[in-house]
Parts: C-alpha cells; sequence; structure tokens
C-alpha cells in the first residue's frame, strides 16, 4: 500500500510520460521542473467528495499532486449529480469514494490515492491530518467546519477554505502559521436552524465548480509558494451579479484557537459547541402528527380538514396537493388567514418547517393543529406514486 | 450610506440585496435597517441588544472589531456588509 511520507521535492524524479503530460506546466516558469517536483512531492486531504470536493480533487488530480487523500462516508444520490460532477449517472447508489477513486485513477493514473471511508471526528482528525501537508475543506456543516480548523491550528496545517449557499460563495486560506483561521473570523457558530444547509436552501449548480476550483488554485499556489495566496482575505463570491469583493482578515490575539494564549489544546465536541446534541435531526415535535394515509382517507371522506402548505411558491409550483399556501416566514404576519376552530394539517417538504408552523401556531392558541409526518415527499411515496419528488 | 445584505438574510429585508441609510456611525446605519426591516432584528442582535458573535460587519474591507466597532464614523460613500457564516459544500 502507497504511503504518506514527507518526500523532500528535489528527491521526486518525473518519468518521460509525466513530463509529457506536465508539458504546459514546465514550460512555465512559474511551475517548471521545480514546482512540478514540489506537486508531485505534496499530499492534500479533501474532507468531502461533494459539491466543493468534485472539482477540487478532479483539478489536483489532473495538476499532477502526487497523494492526495478524500475522506467521505456518503452515498452518491441523484440529487446529488446537479453540481457534484465527480459522480454520475451510473454511480447513484454507489460510495462516493468508490466513485471518485474511478474518476481520479482515469485521469490520472500516477496519482496516489488514499481514501478514508469515515465521518472526520474529534478522535481521527489529528492522525488523519499529520499525514498530510495541505487541507482542503469541502465539508457542509458547521460542527466538521470548527472541526478542520482547529485541526488545521493544531497540527499545524494550511486549511484551505471554501463555502457556498445559494448562489453565494466565501473562500479564503486560513491557519498559516502569520495568517488568521476560521475562529478569528467567526468565533462562534450560529445557532443551529438559523442558517439553512443546501438541502434545505438549494445551491447554484455551478457554485461549487466555481469556489471548488478557487480552492484548488489556492492550494497549488500554497505548493509552489508562488502568487499571493488567499491568507487574511476573505473572497466574497456573489455568482447571481458575478461579483467579487474581497474583505481583510486579522489574526485575532485573543483567538481561543491560534491566539497568543489559546485555550482550545485538543479537539472538543463539536456537535455540542454548535449546539447540537447528538445526531443532527430534525426538531422533535411534542405535536400530534397525522400519516399521510389517514390524511388522504379523511380528505376523501369529506371531513372538514383545512391543510396548510408551509412551503415557498416556486416549491407549491413543482408539486402540491391544494393545501393553503402561507410560507412559514410569513406565518407570524398572516396567522389572521386562518380558522382557529377547524382542524388544520400544516404540510411543508419533508415536515421539518411544517413542525416548527404546529409548535408556533400551538403557542399562538391553536388547538386543533398537526403535523403531516413526512411531508409530501411520503404522499408522493405512499399516496401518489404519480407526484414529482424534489 | 449602502448596507449589503447576505443571501441567507434577505428573506428577512423583503429580498433586497441592498438597503440605504442615513447614518453617521456604524451602529446609526444598523439600527435605521433594524427599523426598516424588523425581521432582521434578532438575526443581528442579541436578546439584550448585543451584535452577534457569529455575524460579521464590515465597513468597506475592513471589520468593525478592530476600527470603533459600533462606534465607527460613517460617510455617505461607504459601504456596510454583513459577513455572516454559511457552511454549505456537498
Amino acid at each position: 500500500m502507497a504511503t504518506t511520507t514527507q518526500v523532500k521535492p528535489e528527491a521526486v524524479t518525473l518519468t518521460n510520460d509525466e513530463i509529457l503530460r506536465y508539458s504546459r506546466h514546465l514550460i512555465m516558469p512559474e511551475v517548471g521542473m521545480e514546482g512540478q517536483q514540489k506537486l508531485k512531492a505534496a499530499r492534500v486531504l479533501c474532507i468531502g467528495a461533494g459539491g466543493l470536493g468534485s472539482p477540487l480533487a478532479l483539478y489536483l488530480a489532473a495538476a499532477g499532486v502526487g497523494t492526495l487523500g478524500i475522506v467521505d462516508f456518503d452515498v452518491v444520490d441523484c440529487t446529488n449529480l446537479q453540481r457534484q460532477i465527480i459522480h454520475t449517472t451510473a454511480d447513484v447508489g454507489r460510495k462516493k469514494l468508490d466513485s471518485a477513486a474511478e474518476k481520479l485513477k482515469a485521469i490520472n493514473p500516477f496519482l496516489n490515492l488514499r481514501t478514508f471511508e469515515t465521518r472526520l471526528s474529534s478522535d481521527n482528525a489529528l492522525d488523519l491530518f499529520r499525514a498530510f501537508d495541505i487541507i482542503a475543506d469541502g465539508t457542509d456543516n458547521f460542527p466538521t467546519r470548527y472541526l478542520v480548523n482547529d485541526a488545521c491550528v493544531l497540527t499545524g496545517k494550511p486549511n484551505v477554505y471554501g463555502s457556498i449557499f445559494r448562489f453565494e460563495g466565501q473562500a479564503s486560506v486560513f491557519a498559516t502559521e502569520q495568517g488568521p483561521c476560521y475562529r478569528c473570523l467567526y468565533p462562534e457558530p450560529p445557532p443551529p436552524g438559523l442558517v439553512p444547509s443546501c438541502a434545505e436552501g438549494g445551491v447554484l449548480g455551478i457554485l461549487p465548480g466555481l469556489v471548488g476550483v478557487m480552492q484548488a488554485t489556492e492550494v497549488i499556489k500554497l505548493i509552489l509558494g508562488k502568487g499571493e495566496p488567499l491568507i487574511g482575505r476573505l473572497l466574497l463570491i456573489d455568482a447571481l451579479g458575478m461579483k467579487f469583493r474581497e474583505l481583510k482578515l486579522r489574526k485575532n490575539p485573543d483567538c481561543p484557537a491560534c491566539g497568543t494564549h489559546p485555550t482550545i489544546t485538543k479537539l472538543i465536541d463539536y456537535n455540542e459547541f454548535c449546539g447540537i446534541r447528538g445526531e443532527e435531526k430534525p426538531v422533535e415535535t411534542k405535536f400530534p402528527e397525522m400519516q399521510v394515509e389517514e390524511l388522504k382517507r379523511r380528505l376523501d371522506a369529506g371531513d372538514d380538514l383545512f391543510v396548510l402548505d408551509v412551503r415557498e411558491p416556486h416549491e407549491y409550483q413543482i408539486c402540491n396537493i391544494n393545501g393553503y399556501l402561507i410560507p412559514l416566514g410569513d406565518l407570524p404576519k398572516r396567522v389572521h388567514e386562518l380558522d382557529s376552530s377547524r382542524e388544520i394539517v400544516a404540510h411543508c417538504r419533508s415536515g421539518v418547517r411544517s413542525g416548527k408552523a404546529v409548535a408556533f401556531l400551538r403557542q399562538a392558541g391553536f388547538k386543533k393543529v398537526h403535523n403531516l409526518a413526512g411531508g409530501i415527499l411520503a404522499w408522493a411515496d405512499k399516496v401518489d406514486p404519480k407526484m414529482p419528488k424534489y | 450610506m449602502k448596507i449589503l445584505i447576505p443571501t441567507p438574510l434577505r428573506q428577512y429585508s423583503d429580498k433586497q440585496p441592498a438597503v440605504e441609510v442615513e447614518a453617521t456611525t456604524v451602529g446609526e446605519a444598523l439600527s435605521g435597517l433594524v427599523a426598516r426591516h424588523p425581521d432582521l432584528r434578532r438575526h443581528l442582535y442579541t436578546e439584550d441588544g448585543k451584535l452577534r458573535a457569529f455575524v460579521n460587519v464590515y465597513l468597506n474591507d475592513e471589520d468593525v472589531r478592530y476600527l470603533q466597532k459600533e462606534a465607527t464614523q460613517v460617510r455617505d460613500s461607504d459601504t456596510i456588509s454583513i459577513v455572516p457564516s454559511i457552511a454549505g459544500g456537498r
């Protein structure tokens, strides 16, 4: 099995096949033979083989990065294909690592690929990171963002950061010796539920491509030691306006991770830190749930039920069950449109938002409100198989 | 002056990407913003009226934490950016 021991770039040699393959690099003075040897000697760890991880890994493999590690535990899902370009339709249901490994080895057979089928955790992060030179963060949640940052600070590895939401992205290079870390910018995470994930908020498919390629660019620059890396700078990308802005980041002397008197000297429980207890799961609902089969039966029987749809208008256009539409965010100011004497069944896509709506309505004095378990997705699965799912 | 609203918060600013306010300090500008869009308040401020730690406020390209925070003077030609944490990547 291939190892990830550190090799000095000058000790690395390129075969004639490799020289030909990388000729467009070799004829540039900024890369040249010396730079290409550095790339081959480099060991980069990508966290996640998803939206950001796809372009990152593809370009790093193509560029001739010698050792590429990927950490992922997920399986390719049909809804990934809109943006996770390392995976194809035929890969649906396969492990992302297997699917990614096949493409990367096809692009560059010289690549030493190391795959880690595991969820990055406080127990494994430090050992994993120590075997690499640069960490590229392509994860999708706050606990892992803080975990990656702290593990980078503790092991002294640069954290090439990118994150995305809808059509907005951020990129920077954190945790270098002189530069700030993620915690210098964001000392505390937002409370859970305040910032929607891509699964809830959606994401423009090309955006992770744009941001992932920026991360790949920064990784290559760090390896080559050329140009001006995004250290101490936060790049904001607005794909809709196609505007790029740059903000100054400073190393916070009081930073708990990288400041002058750090208090984070080992990895902590990041779910607890981010206010998430145990696994991330939909808000626990203490309120009565109605199953889709029961709703169907009662509607067919002509019962007086008021179906409240708390999704967004553009979701209603995809599919609906003739519910009365009030998006969750508008509910407080439109609550007067509802009749509290009637029995109300609230639904959304999967049951999370309508759970919040039910909690809100109960608090507002509505007594007969149910949450439709599993939302319109459950309706499509169990009642109307012709209904599209999204 | 102009305040740029990031995507995750636009649902609380009537979908506006930018809001014009009249102000002489950063604090005044933000008060003007939440007066016009009250739904933004709980996303920017804690219950006791302090700016939330996960919300970064920039005057042009500089973090106001390294200027005079909310007392930082502003001019009409300045731009305030609210920079929230986002975590998406998959």
